[in-house]
């Protein structure tokens, strides 16, 4: 079979992989790359686990074919952090504890980073609307939407 | 609280780094060079004999490996009891429920391994199925094992009082029949390992919640010493009882292939697999009859329960257990007689999930009695108040309480102006009518039923004053690894960064019980404080040595340790952490400690005695809006009062209690498999609906604060009662909008659409 090189930017750093044309983006964030804090729950689009960004939106990434990642600049979780200096989202989930189990969380980072990035100051309800593609089994969505409206704050330089 | 630097705050999660950045590695996220992939070769058929399997045009695809059927396994079954023992690791003989594992492949990479599991001919003779459990019971029916008759899987019958006398006793005595929903547990992480067979042995890196209990699976199954056995935890991407705290078919085939193969194996289920395969909550029957006086008193309770077993017997007796032992709390109850059967079916198998055995009859006696207050003219507080036991206190099946916050809890609830806002049996006419509903539960603490039970801790000091803490407690989300750390550091005076949690491995951390029955915090929580306890010990003798003072006097605060009284004799930790790792010819200081409280004694047959080491009490109120026109129902806003004793860290606990609530609501609301013949026809999460974050209401948590000395500074329960009590909460508010009672879970919004047209009829 065929293979296809695409060429993407990934977290900043450009990438150029010769992939066999059915694969997706998921498998090979995961598997070529490497980078597994991009998780797979369902394999079908629903839980969104797999949410990256891929330009300025985000995806589930295991409906993505990887060949659509050609010429774009993905985002995956481990791009989020400056070194050591967490994103302000990543900090609210952390004081906030927006997260239990961890699984959801780096799909439910990249959703709500793709809300902030949109809508610098959204309301509760746009926060809800902003991960209602993001299934969350432990937290019940309380300290979810706590966190990131708590990041929205901080970033605007509120308390 | 006393005045404690940790305990008691709302400390972030010390895993809470690497859950944000993506560091976390789950099982899944394993790799090793030269991994082989493992699939299954399921069962398209619920109930049929297996006549002969053909793996030859399997074995023959380029890049299979190996390949093993249910007989390469020696005959060898698990169960949860060594008389339940009939699951094997992959179907032998016959299969009895639909996707039942018959055989596995390993192969090169994860598209061969698929092929090649669809190459691999299995022929079957298929049997009669039987799919509901009161028609499995009959004579006559499919036998699904033939260890048992008429798929009797377990039963439990308990007597106490005399119900017969209460009955007589009281003003009125209804019956009805409730019935609760199949759903489950619903993680986002499939189950997965990667397993090596080397010359040291098993290695399973695995999601798991419970890592001890396949730990004694594999070597049982594969005939090798314990030491031989390691258990290796990742991260736990959720678990909430049921599969994660037993072994799955991959994990046995896994570590066969790794063994036949020389190479590491990889298996990872999908979300298909883990709804159609994994062990889901018993869906149950439960036919209540209960007596009341005039007054509201209750005098006498009998239930009837009838659970769907499915195909295997798994955990399912000590769910059985469950739905009659904790039936006596939270209310008085002089009178109870409790007959529970567990029955097999040819559906998939049905074991523990949050909230277990408990939360089913304590549905149907939660409602039932606020139904029967209804007719009486008494007020779901009231009745609640009339009822509640205070402590201490001794159930008739000699449960014995030494704290409870229920009056409290609804006090708090009585006085919320949100119960101010119900219809009080005036439900609006629509298109939006308001409800608001309320219940009143109990959940056990510190599980102790049958067999080990206890946890270890063990606490190395490094002589640079830094802690490693060893347990093999296992934080699969609800945070007991924060828990822990803060107790071991509260104990030594140290900060949270000063200890590190390692992760579980059973070649090296203390066996554990496993994370069920909300006992990480109480048992593991206790093992953690003796063997700080312990260090200390040791510290505080050294530094007693030096001073020439009583070690009683020594205190371990803010990273100093110094005299009581005497402010001139102090040092740093660390600094006492040289001199007593350099003294001598270099001594070692570890500390140990194991949990005691969990040393009981209950009558397993009889349903007498504890199952747990202290009980929480949870009063919910809730508020819903139902669409009178479409049945649909929003829920807008939730209280949870819940007492946990002391809340050790108060974020965690808001937070279990949110997550269990929104379970329960879940279950109460939507969540259901729609089966067919054993079929599961909503296999996958769009179908199958768990509730997503516009669907959640704005829940407050209260804590109510009781003192108990039955575990770790005074904590018990914190990660179950919300589940126990958002169902009959919920179904209490959407009565309280329609006027209508519902009986069975999910209350969906077609059967309250069909109720609402009945009633206008």
């Amino acid at each position: 079979m065929e293979r296809k090189k695409i060429s993407f930017i990934l977290n900043g750093k450009s990438q150029e992989l010769h992939i066999q044309p059915w694969r997706t983006l998921l498998e090979i964030i995961r598997e070529d790359l490497q980078l597994t804090g991009t998780k797979e729950g369902c394999g079908e689009g629903e839980c969104g686990s797999c949410t990256v960004m891929m330009g300025d939106k985000t995806v589930n990434s295991c409906l993505v074919p990887a060949v659509e990642a050609d010429n774009m600049e993905i985002t995956t979780i481990e791009g989020l952090a400056d070194g050591d200096n967490l994103d302000p989202i990543q900090e609210a989930f952390v004081s906030y504890a927006g997260m239990q189990c961890g699984f959801c969380t780096p799909g439910m980072i990249m959703s709500a980073k793709e809300l902030l990035e949109s809508n610098p100051n959204p309301n509760e309800e746009e926060i809800r609307e902003g991960i209602a593609g993001n299934f969350c089994r432990c937290t019940g969505y309380t300290k979810i939407i706590e966190s990131i409206s708590a990041a929205a704050e901080g970033m605007q330089g509120g308390e | 609280m006393e005045d404690y630097s940790l305990i008691g705050k709302r400390i972030p999660r010390v895993d809470g780094r690497v859950k944000v950045t993506g560091e976390a590695k789950y099982a899944a996220d394993y790799d090793m060079p030269g991994m082989l992939w493992c699939k299954m070769v399921r069962s398209p058929h619920p109930h049929a004999r297996i006549l002969n399997i053909d793996t030859s045009r399997a074995e023959k695809l380029p890049g299979v490996k190996a390949v093993c059927t249910g007989k390469d396994f020696g005959g060898w079954k698990w169960g949860w009891m060594p008389k339940t023992r009939d699951e094997p690791p992959l179907a032998v003989g016959k299969v009895r429920y639909l996707a039942e594992a018959v055989a596995a492949v390993a192969a090169v990479d994860e598209d061969t391994a698929e092929e090649a599991a669809d190459l691999v001919k299995v022929e079957y003779e298929e049997l009669p199925g039987v799919f509901d459990p009161e028609e499995a019971m009959k004579e006559g029916a499919p036998q699904i094992h033939d260890y048992v008759d008429n798929n009797l899987s377990w039963d439990f019958h308990m007597d106490f009082g005399d119900v017969e006398k209460g009955f007589a006793e009281a003003d009125l005595v209804n019956e009805d029949r409730f019935e609760t929903g199949r759903v489950i547990t619903g993680f986002l992480e499939p189950p997965a390992a990667v397993a090596l067979w080397d010359s040291s042995g098993i290695t399973l890196w695995a999601a798991k919640q419970s890592p001890y209990f396949v730990y004694r699976h594999l070597a049982a199954c594969f005939k090798m010493p314990l030491n031989k056995v390691r258990i290796i935890q990742p991260f736990i991407g959720g678990g909430f009882g049921g599969t994660k705290n037993d072994s799955q078919p991959g994990d046995f085939c896994a570590v066969l292939f790794s063994k036949m193969t020389g190479r590491p194996v990889k298996f990872v289920y999908n979300m298909q697999e883990v709804l159609m395969t994994c062990r889901r909550r018993h869906n149950m029957i439960i036919h209540n009859k209960m007596g009341m006086k005039k007054d509201g008193t209750i005098t006498a309770m009998q239930s009837k329960v009838i659970a769907d077993g499915g195909g295997y017997t798994a955990i399912g007796p000590l769910t059985m257990y469950l739905t009659g032992c904790m039936s006596t709390l939270p209310y008085k109850l002089p009178n109870f007689k409790h007959d529970a059967y567990r029955i097999f079916t040819n559906n998939p198998i049905s074991a523990a999930m949050r909230g277990h055995g408990i939360t089913h009859t304590r549905f149907a006696a939660e409602i039932q009695m606020e139904m029967m207050a209804k007719e009486l003219g008494i007020d779901p507080i009231e009745v609640r108040l009339k009822n509640a036991i205070t402590a201490p206190h001794e159930t008739v099946n000699k449960v014995t309480v030494n704290s409870c916050g229920l009056k409290e809890g609804l006090e708090t609830l009585a006085k919320d102006p949100r119960w101010e806002k119900r219809s009080k049996g005036q439900p609006g006419e629509g298109p939006v009518s308001h409800g608001v509903g309320i219940s009143g539960t109990s959940y056990l603490g510190g599980a102790m039923q049958r067999g080990h039970q206890s946890c270890g801790a063990v606490v190395r000091l490094c002589e640079d004053g830094t802690i490693d803490y060893l347990t093999g407690a296992t934080d699969c989300g609800q945070g007991s690894d924060t828990v822990l750390v803060q107790i071991i550091a509260e104990e030594l005076g140290l900060r949270m960064e000063d200890v590190d949690i390692k992760r579980v491995d059973t070649a090296v951390t203390p066996c554990d019980a496993g994370s069920y029955g909300s006992r990480v915090t109480v048992m593991a929580g206790e093992a953690a404080q003796k063997a700080a306890q312990d260090v200390k010990g040791q510290l505080a003798g050294v530094a007693a040595e030096k001073w020439e003072a009583d070690p009683q006097d020594i205190v371990f605060k803010n990273q100093q340790v110094y005299v009581k009284g005497s402010p001139e004799k102090a040092m740093p930790f660390r600094k006492l952490a040289q001199i007593a790792c350099y003294s001598g010819s270099g001594a070692v200081i570890v500390g140990k400690g194991y949990s005691q409280y969990g040393i009981g004694l209950n009558d397993f047959d009889k349903g007498l005695g504890d199952s747990g080491t202290s009980y929480s009490f949870t009063s919910h109120l809730t508020e819903v809006d139902v669409d009178i026109e479409t049945g649909f129902v929003k829920c807008t806003d939730m209280v949870i009062a819940h007492d946990c004793g002391k809340p050790l860290n108060p974020i965690n606990v808001e937070a279990q209690n949110q997550g269990g609530a929104i379970q329960g609501m879940g279950q109460a609301m939507y969540e259901e498999f729609a089966m067919d013949h054993g079929k599961t026809l909503n296999p996958n999460l769009a179908d199958y609906k768990m509730p997503l974050s516009p669907d959640v209401p704005n829940i407050e948590v209260v804590d109510i604060l009781t003192e108990d000395a039955s575990g770790p500074y005074g904590a018990k329960e914190a990660s179950e009662g919300s589940i126990v009590s958002a169902p009959p909460s919920i179904v209490s508010a959407i009565h309280d909008a329609t006027g209508i009672w519902f009986k069975e879970q999910p209350v969906t919004p077609e059967k309250i659409a069909m109720a609402l047209r009945k009633k206008k009829e």
